[in-house]
Parts: C-alpha cells; structure tokens; sequence
C-alpha cells in the first residue's frame, strides 16, 4: 500500500519536473538574451543601435546601427503576408468548404508536408530556381533581391496559415451557413459573408502564427536575400535581424559578437509580442465560439 | 517496504556490476596505451596555446588534430581572434604562439615568423564572361563599384556584380587587405562560404568573386591578375600577387616549451605539407 503511494508521489514529481522543463528553459533563454544583449547596446546606445542606417560591424571605426535589419525584416513580413494571406485563406475555404472529401484527403497531406520540409530546401530550390528567375523576369544584374526572399517566406507561411484557417472555418457551426443558404444567398456569399466573419479570430490568429514564422526564418532567406546591410528597396540585396545574427556569429569577436546578442534580443522582442498579440487573439475566439 | 529494499538492493547492484567493469577494464587498456606510446621517443606532454587569424583556422585545426594524434599527451588550443590579436597575445606571451595572416610590420619587433603556408585568392568570373585579365587597380575599381559595366575592362557589356564573404571571414579580410579597399566594397551578396561564392558566380553571368584557390572548382573561370596565371607555381614563386602569408609568430629570446617546439616542427616538416595542402593553403617549398 505504501510503496504504492511512493509510486504515485514519485511519478508526481517527475510530472512536475517535466513540465517545468519548458519553464526553465523559457525563462534561462529570456535571462541569457538580456544579459548578453543588454552590453552592446548601452554602449552603442539604443537610439544609434535602432536606428542608424550604417552597419560596419568589422570597419576601423565600426558603426552598428541596425535599422536596415529592422526594415528588411518588417518589409519582408509584410510582403510575404500579403501575398501568402489571401492565397492561404482562399486554399483553406477551398479544403473547408468546396473540395470534396476525396479532393481535401489528397490537398490537405500536401499542404501538412509543406510545413514539414526544411527551411534549408526552400532556400536551396530558391537558390537554384528562383534567383535565376526573378533575374530574367525583372532583367535585374542580380536575383538575390527581398523581392526572392518574399517569395520563398509567403510560401513558407501558407501552411501555418491554412491549418489554423481551416479549423476555424470548420468550427463555424453548421446552423448559420445553413440560415444563410436558406435566406438564398448563394454558396460564394455565404462563405465570405457568414463563415470567413464568424472564423475571423482564427484566421487571425493563423495569420499572426505566419508572421512569426516569417520573421523567424533565417536558413532559406539566407541563401535567396545576398545579406548585403543595405536599406531595404524590393529589388536590392538585403540583410534581415535573422541573417544579421547567423551570417556573422562564426568569426565575430568583442563588441561585434555582444552587438549580435544585442539583435538577437531586439527579434526576441518582436517574437513576444508576436506571442503575445496571439494569445490574446486565441483567448479572445474561444470566448465568441462558447 | 520490502519492496522498496529488494529495488533498492537491485540498484545497489546493479551499480557494483558496472563499477567492476570499469575497473576490470581499466588495466586492459593502459599498458596497450603505453605500448602504442613507446615508439614516440620519450612522452612529449603540455599544451600548446595558439591565438590568432580566423582565415588560418582549417590549416591550425588539421594541423593539431594530427600533431594531437601522434602526440596523445599534448593539447592544442586555438583561439580565433584575429592576426592583431594574434601578434599581441604572442608579444605579451598570453599565447604560446601566434597566428597571422599577414607578414609582421616593421613596428612589431622582437617576434620571429615562421611562414608555414601560402594562401592564393583566385579571382573567378562566370563562364559566359570574356575577361581573361585584370590589373589590381581595375579589380579595386569592380570591387569598389566604380566600374560598373565589364565592358569598361574589355568584357561584355553587362553590369558587374560583386560577390563576396561576410564581415570577419579571412578570405575577405586577405583580398581587402591585399587590393587596397577594406571598408570601401560594394557587395551585391554576401555569403558565408566560399562554396556558396563558387556557386553564386557560377549561376550569375554578371558576377565575380574571390575565393581560395583551393577551393575553385571548374564551374567558373579563374582570371589573371596583371597577367599572371593564379596557380600554385606563380603563389610559390611570388608572382602572383593576390596572396599571402599563413605566419606562426613566436617570441624572440624566450624558450619555448619542448611541446611548443615540436608543434612548429612538425608545422614544418614534410610530414604536414599534405595536411597543410587537404585543409586549403599552399605548403612553401622549403
């Protein structure tokens, strides 16, 4: 009896222990990324740090100003968003309500194995194919442009994007499609008129999910964006927060390594607020839905 | 309770089994470690700190990784830091040998280089391009965005795009350093590694980077510079001027440790030159 109560006991603490992994790990992380990043920027300065325009990290008199990144990576998102939401939201009403259960089994596995491939192979077809496109199309001396890496990241988000679309749209309750179909709406009006609306924290909240994958991305933008520290133009090389960091970590040193803490910390920042933009719009659909 | 004491003993004895692996293996292993010592004259032990160039980090690593082999008792250390650094850790004797990629300058007296290998950096353009030949200067200009179009250089009339490596590489550093337009280049890509430059030239017809000629593969055209063909014979004769010391700098009239020594040694010896080669750099013809 008692040894089955030390069982109990025993497996209790290492349910605990588990969980508090997470925790531990949220909170070390959030710890290193303030210590580390913190140095950098008081003696850079904050206002010189975000938003000078010049990055010279390796130069005689270095110059570590980061709002280039900053812009590449808020462009990039955008651009992507743009062109991944309506595609995302139109393909999930697609696999929601129009495909037939035979088409939607066969869409729906693709779109699941689309967020399961590498960021390394987006960036590796987008290297080999492409670049070399967005060169011709464009007539550009170079493809390595923000406009190839909005590519890649719109067809990178369209999976986190579609899942969460579509489960919202599949929780629409059938009873007010089916009041609007009975009204005489037509199906299309229907769906942009009753089920989008009633999803719309979900889709939200799948949009906010692709944005942070976008601005998360480094590997596949790295390879398809040149990493030049320019200011952002659509047909130029660009240098986002992410590539900033994993382009120059191997051979920094001194203030250029504490400075890469530094924009680590800054996309720390943004991804909490990304975090927590999201939760809120969660919460808050859960509450409409009961 | 009994339970708990019957697991318990278990665990106890379980322990104890494992324990009398390890120390039944134990005597197996040394004496077939110190046969395998023997035939290296006495035991040479210590640790060899080194601290230097980043662009001399796969010619050091190989380097230690065999000198460690042979030698199990010594310890090779590299810090990365930069050929500055490097001269500055070896004077205050903070390291016990420093790396540079560059020759010493005439201020940093009391040190001894020891050239250990050559780096060439080959210019290579895409194939579609009809440059053969380029000066320093012209290459500056290219590299500083002055000449824009190939055919200001007797090329193709197409726009010139500059590849390069990220800030911090030693490949950069040695061609910045070498034409004479550190802090002033106009990169169109910046890419980390020296593969990816092949690559990215390969694929752009406008482009053109440098890279270690070890490393230049046949899917691009490797350029004269000033008319000299970048190979190892024209690197080894000095010739060709796009290249540059790989310097192991010690301090004068210290007395290095015997591990010390027999590392610069071995760097040396004939023994190395195909290491030296594998890991991307020209042995010198001694």
């Amino acid at each position: 009896m008692k040894a089955r109560n030390i069982t109990e006991q025993v497996m209790h603490v290492i349910f605990v222990v588990c969980g508090m992994i997470s925790i531990i790990a949220v909170v070390g992380i959030s710890a290193y990324m303030i210590i580390s990043g913190l140095p950098a920027i008081r003696e850079i300065g904050l206002k010189d740090f975000l938003f000078g325009q010049v990055w010279k990290s390796t130069a005689s008199e270095p110059l570590f100003g980061i709002l280039p990144f900053i812009l590449s990576s808020i462009f990039a998102t955008s651009g992507a968003i743009l062109i991944g939401v309506p595609i995302g939201l139109l393909m999930s009403v697609f696999l929601s309500k129009i495909a037939s259960t035979k088409v939607a089994s066969s869409v729906r596995p693709a779109v699941e194995l689309l967020a399961g491939i590498p960021s390394v192979v987006y960036g590796l077809v987008g290297i080999i194919v492409l670049v070399p496109a967005v060169m011709d199309v464009f007539n550009l001396k170079s493809g390595s442009t923000l406009f190839s890496a909005i590519i890649v990241l719109a067809i990178m988000i369209l999976p986190s994007i579609v899942s969460v679309s579509e489960n919202a749209l599949n929780a629409v309750p059938k009873k007010f499609e089916e009041a609007s179909l009975a009204l005489g709406a037509t199906k299309i009006e229907t769906i942009f008129k009753v089920s989008i609306p009633s999803a719309k924290s979900g889709i939200t909240a799948g949009v906010v999910l692709g944005i942070g994958r976008a601005i998360g991305e480094a590997m596949a933008v790295m390879m398809v964006a040149g990493n030049v520290a320019n200011m952002p133009k659509l047909f130029s090389s660009v240098r986002f927060l992410t590539t900033a960091i994993s382009s120059e970590m191997s051979y920094a040193s001194g203030l250029q390594k504490q400075a890469l803490f530094s924009i680590g910390l800054v996309l720390f920042v943004f991804i909490m607020i990304i975090n927590i933009v999201l939760n809120t719009l969660l919460k808050g659909g859960y509450k409409d839905e009961g | 309770m009994k339970k708990i004491i019957t697991i318990a003993l278990a665990a106890v004895l379980c322990l104890a089994l494992f324990a009398g692996c390890s120390s039944t293996k134990e005597p197996e292993t040394s004496p077939s470690a110190a046969a395998s010592a023997v035939p290296t004259e006495e035991a040479l032990s210590g640790t060899v700190s080194a601290n230097g160039s980043t662009s001399m980090e796969k010619v050091i690593a190989a380097l230690s990784e065999a000198f460690m082999a042979k030698y199990p008792d010594v310890t090779v250390t590299y810090d990365a830091t930069g050929s500055g650094a490097g001269i500055t850790a070896a004077t205050d004797g903070t390291a016990d040998i420093g790396l540079a990629s560059r020759n010493l300058k005439a201020e940093e007296t009391g040190l001894d280089a020891t050239v250990i290998a050559i780096d060439g950096i080959a210019i290579v353009i895409n194939k579609a391009n009809t440059v053969t030949d380029l000066t320093l200067e012209q290459i500056a200009g290219l590299a500083k965005g002055e000449i824009t179009n190939w055919k200001d250089v007797g090329g193709p009339d197409s726009p010139v795009v500059f590849v390069g490596r990220e800030a911090g590489s030693g490949t950069r550093d040695g061609f910045e350093s070498i034409v004479g337009v550190a802090e002033d280049c106009k990169y169109e890509q910046e890419l980390t590694s020296t593969g990816a430059i092949i690559a990215a030239v390969a694929s752009n017809e406008n482009a053109f980077g440098y890279a270690s000629l070890s490393a230049v593969k046949e899917t691009v055209t490797k350029i004269k510079v000033a008319g000299v063909e970048c190979t190892e014979a024209t690197v080894l004769d000095g010739s060709y001027k796009l290249q540059r010391n790989f310097n192991i700098i010690t301090k004068q009239g210290t007395q290095p440790s015997a591990a010390v020594k027999a590392f610069i040694e071995y760097a040396k010896s004939t023994d190395a030159a195909s290491i030296i080669e594998k890991a991307g750099a020209i042995y010198p013809a001694k």
